[in-house]
């Protein structure tokens, strides 16, 4: 039998591996070893077919375009929103500054409909942390992304996975808490905490 | 026993519309000294060198969380009985809980309306 280099890991490695294989042993095998050959062989041509398919999903441009335009468009949603409310308040406190100006009954009205403006104005709190959320998970695609595509390149036969993130410093207990807004299924309503914080007492 | 509305409040939130939609709430609840901060670490600093009979935080901030503050403000001899309410969207369980368990006067989840905010106002200043 030929010397023969192991394979790295990587998917050239074990096509060059499993053709050297057949190479050395043609005309001098088992039935058992002539069985075996043949399915390293379509292992061989299945990571092939493999390799070609993510080529042609041409994974480099999710994390090249889609990813950073997704997350571009998303802060502009916030920023919108953002200026969109401040004018609402804006207008609101211009509303605020006239009741005083009109009859009784009137300011009464106008200070009961600002105060909704104001209420349904927190939206902008909301979905501006639910779209941060929605960033965050985008990012985390892009980094598999990157990790899947450097695997697949030529040449980065060697290269070790990427490990998941550490974080540096020690989290505390209110971030480790921190998960923004739940979904309305599983959010907890207002009542709900009351009678939850009533059991302390 | 009657509330001071001539109080120090501070609120502390990250979002700026969110600090304005507040500050407007607690203005028409006749709350007019209000001062302002946008993370746990500024209102530290604000806490310690003012004179303050509430404090209104949120909990998700960078680079100190709500519940941080609170634990600081809980462990300051000079802060640890000041009144605090959380206004924030975490309403799980478990963020109830540590709050509570950190010493939180009362807890809001958003969107909130402007009665629970008066309401709960009212309960903490009166049995503070």
């Amino acid at each position: 039998m030929h010397d023969m280099q192991m394979p790295q890991g990587h998917p050239d490695a074990i096509e060059q591996a499993v053709r050297q294989v057949l190479g050395s042993l043609a005309g001098d095998m088992t039935t058992t070893e002539a069985t075996l050959l043949a399915e390293l062989e379509a292992l061989g041509r299945e990571v092939q077919r493999a390799k070609t398919e993510i080529a042609a999903l041409r994974v480099d441009d999710i994390n090249a375009s889609h990813i950073p335009r997704a997350t571009d468009e998303l802060d502009a949603v916030v920023e919108h929103t953002a200026n969109a409310t401040n004018e609402i308040l804006d207008v609101c406190e211009g509303l605020e500054a006239m009741q005083s100006r009109v009859p009784a009954a009137e300011s009464e009205k106008l200070a009961a409909a600002v105060t909704r403006i104001y209420e349904a104005c927190s939206f902008q709190d909301i979905t501006g942390q639910r779209i941060s959320k929605v960033v965050s998970a985008l990012k985390a695609i892009e980094t598999r992304v990157a990790a899947v595509t450097a695997r697949f390149s030529s040449g980065a036969d060697s290269l070790p996975l990427p490990e998941e993130t550490v974080p540096v410093t020690s989290v505390t207990e209110g971030r480790a808490l921190a998960n923004g807004p739940q979904l309305p299924a599983s959010a907890s309503s207002q009542q709900e905490i009351d009678k939850l914080l009533a059991s302390f007492d | 026993m009657a509330m001071d509305k001539n109080m120090n409040v501070l609120i502390v939130d990250d979002y700026k519309t969110m600090l304005r939609i507040i500050r407007n709430l607690l203005k028409q609840l006749e709350f007019d000294n209000v001062e302002e901060a946008t993370d746990g670490a500024e209102a530290l600093a604000k806490l310690r060198a003012g004179n303050f009979g509430l404090v209104i935080s949120d909990w998700n901030m960078e680079p100190m969380t709500g519940l941080d503050l609170l634990k600081e403000v809980r462990a300051d001899i000079r802060l640890k009985h000041l009144p605090f309410i959380m206004i924030t969207a975490e309403s799980k369980t478990e963020n109830v809980i540590a709050a509570k368990q950190a010493g939180v006067s009362n807890y809001i989840v958003k969107p909130f309306n402007a009665e629970t905010l008066r309401e709960k106002i009212e309960k903490v200043l009166v049995h503070a």
